[in-house]
């Protein structure tokens, strides 16, 4: 084997596994998109519980099935709000709207900005849980010791899994306040999607 | 490159003229791009590393001993439970098998150096700097990161100081194994000697292939997982952090999607060494050659299809359950093929058991067992039993130390007197190999009832009931440190002390076959500098 040629050679094939190396560090990133959308496809994580946009999902009330739904609270980091459902739970039927109200109150004595992140259990029924109003839509300002009444609107749609009876909405309250600042100069903040 | 292609030009003028020689003093080591010295860097840089990650361990298993805190804080047990994963990880096993790269790669395939030289050089210098960073951050106020060795946010995230340091060695451990890997593939692609087919290669070369191959397909998705934790940190990003729309989840995928890929990354060399080794002292020919290749195809290639078998318990729908633990004990497939092969190449050997033999076979027995403790893991039900406690860090100890690790004690046994040019002290070699796979034994044994009991890892403090075992653990964990001064005094014998000690042949063991035995021991500075002729047709990687 000449040695010039099998050192070019050696030379080009580092250059095309540099370009590999590359690739493969732009995949890490391309794997967040692509992981959103198998959550959003799976309903993994409970996180395509999508708002009311269907046209097949109209309100046609299953009153013969009815489903708990259950409300979870949590605040992360566990000090700067209180939070919890006004009722831990409610029956429902597949098919009607709901409202239920959730209560914040900010414990500090300075101004925050929350957001509350949702999940869905069973993912099963993540896709089957739409929300037409919901204050995980925005991200939610609070004055120094201000306390919200927070309404969520909400349905399951019919086709929600039949072995499925009891659903478990859960909220996890988020303090948002450095990164609201940090987007503040732009004219959308980062909110999840919900 | 320039230059290193000139000094390579240049040393063919000169057949083996002593300008060629190595340079005097320190800067012979700072400038080197010979594979040979290069090769001593890594490992001593490995040893380094070795001594510093065991001592964390045994400061570990010294708190461990009995129930409450005795020597530290929470914090600093935390700090050097992720440290000793990072050091030994990074510092020990990777760079350890770059040295064994080193320093064979090019001898088994009748080349005169890796590829890219001057990359190596730079490859193995940017280790002490990665290095100094990480550990000089137990100097810093809040210390070393604690978060364990997975860095996953938001805990990583907490981490003070010291994270930015984190971030940036993991970057240069990567950049460094990254350039080694690169120069393995080229190397072994393109310099092999005439008339060595890829499938005619030596086993531990074919092993270093795949595992370049890994190593540039993941260490850089590795790179990219903790660039999005520094700017989630520090630049407002959201990749990890729920409330601003991302999901700590995403971080685990893409952690394990490097790191499963990754444990591989740490033991298919050492599966190279042993197919290097066992049929030597069988003085039987590797039963099975072509399917020990395709087998650790088949188990790189799976590598990247189990990682979520690391998550079972963060929640995955039944389905990616399934799929995670039926692919993961696929691997168990071509593993076994393996671990069959070597026992069929000793069956009906003529088996001697000088020191690296014994480290060969006590790797296939005592890996083999690790191996079945993932199999168990793997199974998801249970899986959920297991998970995170020291049933887990049994298992991946028992596949590192008596698997990676012994692999390279083994090939220092095996090498060192090609290296050295003298035979190391057989006596002290096998006390040394008992001392060590009694003592393993003892300290990693007893970790299996702990986790099926429900001790849980990462935890400085535990449950009066587990005392016995954590006690045994911790005698074990002593013992075997302190049996490795053994091995050093006898590494150091070769290379310091060495007046009156037996000098070693070209071919140091008779049933050896191979590039590397033809050429004198110690090897020269520089060897085949014309590729060297005469490769047996039929089985070449067999040299004579």
């Amino acid at each position: 084997m000449a040695e010039a040629s099998s050192s070019g050679k050696a030379h080009r094939g580092s250059w095309k596994l540099a370009a590999v190396v590359a690739c493969m560090f732009g995949f890490g990133f391309a794997l967040v998109p692509l992981y959103g959308a198998i959550c959003q496809l799976t309903g993994l994580n409970g996180k395509n519980a999508g708002m009311l946009v269907s046209a097949k999902v109209q309100e046609q009330v299953d009153s013969k099935r009815t489903v708990k739904v259950e409300f979870l609270t949590t605040v992360n980091g566990g000090r700067v709000w209180t939070f919890k459902a006004e009722q831990p739970a409610i029956e429902v039927h597949p098919g009607q709207l709901y409202t239920v109200y959730f209560d914040a109150a900010n414990q500090q004595d300075q101004d925050v900005v929350g957001q509350a992140v949702p999940s869905v259990a069973p993912w099963s029924a993540a896709k089957h849980l739409h929300k037409t109003e919901c204050f995980c839509f925005n991200q939610q300002p609070f004055k120094a010791g201000e306390a919200k009444h927070m309404p969520v609107r909400f349905m399951l749609d019919p086709e929600l899994p039949a072995d499925v009876d009891t659903v478990t909405l859960s909220y996890t309250f988020f303090d948002v306040t450095r990164l609201a600042q940090q987007a503040g100069g732009r004219d959308k903040p980062n909110s999840p999607k919900s | 490159m320039a230059q290193a292609q000139d000094a390579h030009d240049h040393s063919h003028d000169h057949d083996h003229d002593h300008a060629h020689g190595p340079e005097k003093g320190i800067m012979r080591w700072i400038k080197t791009t010979n594979h040979k010295d290069l090769g001593t860097l890594y490992l001593w840089f490995s040893a380094t590393m070795f001594f510093i990650g065991g001592l964390m361990s045994l400061a570990i298993r010294a708190e461990l001993w009995q129930p409450g805190m005795q020597y530290m804080d929470p914090e600093l047990f935390n700090q050097f439970t992720t440290v000793h994963a990072l050091v030994m990880i990074f510092g020990g096993v990777m760079p350890g098998f770059v040295g064994l790269a080193n320093w064979m790669v090019p001898m088994m395939i009748g080349a005169p150096d890796l590829a890219l030289p001057r990359v190596n050089n730079w490859g193995f210098w940017i280790l002490p700097f990665a290095f100094t960073l990480l550990l000089s951050t137990f100097f810093l106020p809040g210390g070393a990161p604690a978060g364990g060795w997975t860095i996953y946010p938001p805990l990583v995230l907490q981490t003070g100081n010291s994270f930015p340091l984190l971030i940036f060695a993991i970057h240069l451990m990567g950049v460094s194994s990254i350039t080694g890997a690169i120069n393995v593939v080229v190397t072994i692609l393109n310099m092999r000697a005439p008339g060595m087919t890829l499938l005619k290669m030596p086993l531990f070369a074919w092993s270093w292939l795949i595992t370049a191959y890994l190593l540039i397909a993941t260490m850089p998705v590795l790179a990219g997982a903790v660039t999005m934790l520094l700017t989630d940190k520090y630049f407002g990003t959201s990749f990890f952090n729920a409330g601003g729309g991302g999901d700590p989840v995403l971080f685990e995928h893409v952690f394990w999607f490097f790191g499963h890929p990754e444990v591989y990354i740490l033991i298919l060399p050492s599966f190279g060494v042993i197919s290097t080794i066992i049929p030597t002292f069988a003085r039987k020919p590797l039963f099975g050659y072509a399917s020990m290749v395709y087998a650790m195809a088949s188990i790189a290639f799976l590598s990247f299809i189990v990682w979520a078998h690391h998550m079972f318990t963060v929640g995955i729908p039944l389905a990616g359950e399934l799929f995670f633990m039926f692919s993961t004990m696929l691997i168990a497939v071509p593993t076994g093929v393996k671990v069959f092969n070597w026992v069929a190449t000793m069956w009906r050997g003529s088996m001697t058991f000088e020191t690296p033999m014994l480290f060969a076979i006590a790797f296939v027995f005592l890996f083999s067992i690790g191996g079945f403790s993932g199999l168990m893991l793997a199974l998801a039900p249970v899986d959920f039993q297991y998970h995170n406690t020291y049933f887990v860090v049994a298992h991946f100890h028992y596949v590192l130390v008596p698997g990676a690790v012994f692999g390279i004690i083994a090939a220092v046994y095996y090498w060192i007197p090609k290296w050295t040019g003298v035979m190391y002290n057989e006596t002290l070699g096998k006390l040394h190999f008992w001392l060590s796979a009694i003592f393993i034994n003892v300290l990693f044994f007893p970790q299996h009832f702990l986790g099926l009991a429900g001790m849980p890892r990462r935890i400085p403090d535990y449950a009066v009931q587990f005392t016995d075992f954590n006690q045994i653990s911790t005698i074990g964990a002593f013992f075997f440190f302190a049996s490795q001064f053994i091995f050093f005094y006898n590494i150091l014998r070769c290379v310091l002390w060495r007046k009156g000690l037996q000098p070693a042949p070209a071919r140091v063991w008779e049933g050896a076959h191979g590039l590397e035995w033809t050429v004198p021991s110690p090897a020269p500075y520089h060897t085949f500098e014309e590729p060297p002729t005469g490769i047996d047709a039929e089985t070449p990687w067999v040299a004579h």
